[in-house]
């Protein structure tokens, strides 16, 4: 059975949780190092990233996430900015992605918006919706784009590591969640 | 690709989502707005004055001075509220036209119009309103508010009337939850609620937005309750920056925020704050001086 777990300092906790259960796996808030030792992947749900951080590094949780290499790790708008090795004008946080991402890169709220949005590797359009969206600025070339809006990278893998600037989890959209699962399954299936 | 779609009700609600689990916090300067930051707060609320010295002045409260909100928009990456007076569309769009990202009408301020709330719908920013009740709140997802508060008893750093608010609406959401789809009209009746509205709240089994606790939180202990009774998330306003030490204090409410069902967390992040707001007994309180009252 897989286990995902969904980082829960604070933000769209509840709605990830909704999407993997709907998917059929089980799921575990995360909120301490030990929680970390159950999951087959971590799901860094959208927020504000600087509140996320001060909780994370007050929890203790920054350094063994960081250091961890083992576990598949999922981010949306401000799991993205976490999991990015660069952050404009920021310091980085789990440094996982080797890309530069820019913060509120599509203005403030009045400019937030949804749109239709094709992925590579997912056939259908994706439910996209943006919330003072992060872009990533540049990734090097290892890394996968995956989507764009007019030239602004939107999503990204590399590794075990999936990321994206919008908000799958306030939709009822399953592919990102899905794209993720298939991620861990090959994950599980290499460190047998 | 499509065209992008922007003020749907999925970004505006989607935006109240993301501040879940955190606390907002009334700010007057940049300064404090920096402080309210760095002790993780999801975002601040830009105003002339904090709602207990806005009891203090008397006279007519109204939308902040447009330079403090940008000072504050400047000073912080985190999302800046603002609020205007009930039924204000002027001040709604002055802010919407500056870019706050998420606009309070509010009875801490003056209210311009005693009979008509705003029509929020029409606007692409969301919105934040109070509610004592569900009737209330159902009103004001009516009319396109993106996310509920309690309204409390602002500037008393008095918890009971929050308390009362969050409890009254989560027991008439249950009610609802527990009746026959045949009495749902009934009720919407009794409770001048749109029956649109109170279907929409069966299906998802919840508020269809987010419901923050808000007026009177003056303690970390204050914040957990609130948490414990089910709000999403709070709203402190004179706490803070009333208290001896704002940041021990912002930080304190944070935490209390975050872990709020770990009480020896939250009895050790409480030891030596200094003394909290000075309170206002909710009883003592003339009619006309009560702010939860304004709107309906």
């Amino acid at each position: 059975m897989t286990t995902i777990g969904v980082l829960g300092m604070q933000g769209a906790i509840r709605e990830h949780v909704r999407m993997l259960e709907a998917l059929g796996v089980d799921t575990r808030v995360v909120r301490s190092v030990e929680d970390l030792n159950q999951i087959d992947g971590l799901v860094l749900p959208g927020g504000e990233s600087t509140a996320m951080r001060r909780l994370l590094d007050r929890y203790g949780l920054l350094e063994p996430l960081r250091d961890n290499t083992q576990l598949p790790m999922f981010g949306t708008c401000a799991g993205l900015i976490l999991l990015a090795t660069e952050v404009e004008g920021y310091d980085a946080h789990l440094r996982k992605i080797p890309m530069t991402v820019k913060r509120n890169a599509f203005g403030r709220q009045v400019d937030s918006f949804e749109v239709a949005l094709p992925v590579k590797g997912i056939d259908e359009t994706v439910e996209a919706v943006f919330i003072r969206a992060p872009q990533v600025a540049s990734v090097e070339p290892v890394v996968d784009v995956l989507a764009e809006v007019e030239e602004a990278i939107v999503a990204v893998r590399y590794d075990k590591y999936v990321a994206c600037s919008f908000h799958p989890e306030l939709t009822d959209d399953l592919s990102m969640h899905r794209y993720f699962l298939d991620v861990v399954a090959a994950n599980k299936h290499q460190l047998a | 690709m499509e065209k992008r779609q922007v003020g749907t009700d999925k970004v505006k609600r989607g935006m109240a989502e993301m501040q879940k689990g955190g606390v907002i916090m009334d700010v007057i300067n940049a300064e404090q707005a920096k402080i309210a930051e760095a002790a993780g707060a999801v975002a601040v609320m830009a105003l002339e004055r904090v709602p207990s010295d806005i009891r203090k002045m008397g006279g007519v409260a109204r939308m902040a001075d447009p330079t403090i909100i940008e000072d504050v928009m400047g000073a912080v990456s985190v999302p800046v509220m603002a609020k205007c007076r009930i039924g204000h569309i002027a001040e709604a769009r002055v802010l919407e036209s500056m870019g706050v990202d998420f606009i309070d009408e509010s009875e801490v301020l003056t209210p311009a119009d005693e009979e008509f709330h705003l029509y929020k719908r029409d606007y692409t920013a969301p919105f934040v309103c109070g509610a004592r009740d569900l009737g209330e709140a159902a009103r004001r997802i009516g009319e396109g508010a993106a996310m509920i508060r309690t309204k409390g008893e602002p500037g008393t750093g008095n918890i009971v009337e929050a308390v009362r608010h969050m409890r009254t609406v989560q027991a008439q959401v249950k009610r609802l939850l527990s009746m026959s789809v045949d009495e749902v009209m009934t009720e919407a009746r009794d409770l001048g609620a749109p029956f649109e509205v109170l279907m929409q709240i069966r299906e998802a089994g919840r508020l269809p937005v987010v419901n923050f606790a808000a007026g009177g939180i003056a303690t970390p202990a204050d914040a957990a309750l609130m948490m414990h009774l089910g709000a999403d998330g709070v709203f402190v306003g004179s706490g803070i920056f009333k208290a001896e030490n704002p940041e021990k204090f912002a930080r304190a409410i944070v935490e209390a925020t975050t872990y709020h069902d770990d009480f020896e967390r939250i009895a050790s992040l409480s030891k030596g704050l200094g003394e909290a707001m000075k309170g206002l007994d909710v009883r003592t309180l003339k009619e006309e001086e009560l702010m939860a009252p304004r709107g309906w």
